[in-house]
């Protein structure tokens, strides 16, 4: 019954355009304008995210300090919050006459209501934790013995992030990645309240099915499907790369057990 | 000396305090778990800032506390092989030798009979095999000190023994001042020219093995070099040896002089074991039934009422000794030191 009730709304999206008219519908201006606003907010979002929050999650995984836990809480905010209140919250702090508009326009970066900038920093916002939270997962479960092998080796701080760290981080890293990135492209409530809905600038995939809706419900609904499609494909790697890194990490534990082949 | 070093450093349940000098030798800490030891090692890597402390080596300081001096880790000359040898997982053999220092690899490869594993990751290695990769990686540093975790521990019996020669052979050779930790007496008398007894923080007493198995300084250091110890009361015997009336209900008799509570201390390798007790020079028999034959490579530890006796492999197989046989463990009066009663 739950299993019915959860895949059905996704089947019936692909019972409602048949295969040809889906593709037609792909085809539109509309579509395409979204599509690559949708990419291209969300690549710019991805990177910021994993160049700002690796690092981020690697002192909080590593260092013990005082309010620690508060620090990891107030990461895990967005999560929960209302995006309705992340947009409201976004344009306190960041439109034109936010908390901070008026510094940001001084640096001659315009971040408000139609600008790209906006659609940026508003799935940055919302999907960042999806990334920092397992990240800082992923460095904890690094063993601490292995930092230190590498310190008394003649390591640095730098090296032994780069060359021991980072690659057996790696495969938490980039399901985190993946699945911020699948947040950021569903992202909705922020973004239109933020950064509005205009076409071809800040008008992403979820903002287009909004807009279809009223106007062409094939058009939304073959969207929906190619969301659908990425969505699932996304989920997928995750799956693939978390199965990979546990037979991976399954040969780890230096096994005690005598074999003697040499 | 080659590496000083003096540690003050509250931990969980004591205080880590201490003072060790070491020169070009090898010094074994041994101890119960949870003693310090590791702790020891991780403040002269430079992985553990102690409270109070000063590591100095050959005179130039890598730590002094109240002078605000801390080396950092990767700058200090340390070879350290973890206990489970902490090898990375993510790279070959090769690389984790050349991780330190690119230089020897092959020579170490070579030397530590890994060269046809070097494309091998840690995963598919032996126990024996990963510690001869973290020697060898500890090594390639060209390190002026150099630490030992729980070096055989992790290795299962049969390897132990065989890795044990092989490592005192490597430590000969290096004359590096080394320290190393084991929980075990005879890996510490096997591997080191100096050990200390370290419990609850402190050192008890430092000594070559030979000599703390002599001279033990109290109860607890004989205990650990494997000696019984027997509680009980002493007063004045026949014929000028002292009488000891066990807590274990048997007497024993003892050349050295002592009244009330005493600790006996006789060593599992100068009790002999026999079916009926045996008219020779011991004075001590203990009848009792064998409670436990446990075989330590080609020696077996009897367990015999309150005595444990440490004999051939062969001596009982000769005796067909099992479990529940009643036997006799014989030790002499000269074979039974004393202790005051811990």
């Amino acid at each position: 019954m739950v299993l019915v009730f959860f895949l059905l709304p996704v089947v019936a999206i692909f019972a409602r355009v048949p295969i040809g008219s889906l593709l037609d519908q792909l085809s539109s201006d509309v579509v395409g304008d979204a599509l690559r606003v949708t990419l291209k907010t969300n690549a710019v979002a991805l990177v910021l995210i994993v160049l700002l929050g690796t690092p981020t999650a690697y002192l909080i995984a590593t260092r013990s300090f005082p309010g620690r836990v508060v620090v990891l809480t107030l990461l895990e905010l967005p999560l929960v919050l209302p995006p309705a209140v992340a947009g409201i919250g976004l344009l306190a702090a960041f439109g034109r006459l936010g908390l901070l508009g008026g510094t940001l326009q001084v640096f001659g970066l315009e971040v408000g209501l139609g600008t790209q900038a906006a659609v940026v920093l508003a799935i940055a916002f919302v999907a960042g934790p999806f990334y920092v939270r397992p990240a800082v997962a992923a460095f904890e479960a690094v063993d601490p013995t292995l930092l230190g092998a590498a310190r008394t080796l003649g390591a640095g701080p730098g090296r032994t992030f780069f060359r021991v760290a980072l690659p057996l981080a790696a495969g938490g890293l980039s399901a985190g990645a993946a699945l911020s990135f699948a947040r950021g492209l569903g992202e909705f409530g922020a973004t239109i309240m933020f950064a509005g809905s205009l076409q071809g600038v800040t008008q992403t995939l979820s903002l287009a099915i909004y807009q279809e809706f009223d106007l062409n419900f094939d058009s939304a609904l073959a969207i929906s499907a190619l969301l659908v499609l990425v969505s699932a494909a996304l989920l997928l790697s995750v799956k693939l790369v978390a199965g990979w890194r546990s037979t991976y990490t399954s040969l780890i534990p230096f096994a005690r057990s005598p074999s003697i082949s040499s | 000396m080659a590496l000083d070093l003096h540690i003050a450093h509250p931990l969980r349940a004591f205080a880590l305090d201490l003072e060790l000098s070491v020169g070009e030798e090898a010094l074994a800490l041994v101890g119960p778990s949870g003693a310090g030891k590791s702790s020891v090692l991780r403040v002269i890597a430079g992985l553990l800032r102690p409270e109070l402390g000063r590591v100095a080596l050959y005179g130039e300081t890598w730590l002094d506390t109240r002078a605000g001096v801390d080396v950092s880790p990767e700058r200090r000359r340390v070879g350290l092989v973890f206990q489970e040898y902490a090898l990375f997982p993510h790279l070959t053999v090769r690389g984790n030798v050349g991780f330190g220092g690119r230089g020897r690899v092959d020579e170490l490869l070579e030397r530590f009979r890994i060269s046809g594993l070097a494309e091998a990751r840690p995963a598919e290695l032996s126990g024996g095999e990963r510690q001869r990769v973290a020697l060898a990686r500890a090594l390639a540093r060209d390190p002026a000190v150099l630490l030992l975790d729980e070096p055989l521990s992790a290795l299962d019996a049969f390897t132990r023994a065989q890795v044990r020669t092989e490592l005192r052979e490597l430590l000969r050779s290096l004359a590096l001042p080394t320290v190393l930790v084991t929980h075990d007496f005879e890996d510490a008398a096997a591997l080191s020219d100096l050990v200390g007894v370290l419990v609850d923080g402190h050192v008890l007493q430092t000594a070559p093995p030979s000599e703390l198995v002599a001279s033990p300084a109290d109860a607890f250091v004989a205990s650990f070099t494997g000696a019984n110890l027997l509680r009980g009361i002493a007063s004045e015997g026949p014929a000028g040896l002292t009488a000891v009336a066990l807590d274990s209900g048997f007497t024993a008799y003892t050349v050295e002089e002592s009244r009330g509570p005493v600790s006996v201390v006789v060593y599992p390798w100068e009790v002999s074991v026999a079916r009926d007790a045996p008219d020779d020079s011991a004075v001590n028999h203990v009848r009792a039934p064998i409670a436990s034959l446990v075989q330590l490579g080609n020696r077996v530890r009897v367990r015999i009422g309150p005595i444990t006796a440490e004999v051939t492999a062969q001596s009982v197989e000769r005796l067909g000794l099992r479990e529940g046989d009643v036997v006799v463990a014989s030790f002499k009066a000269t074979g039974a030191r004393l202790l005051p009663a811990s």
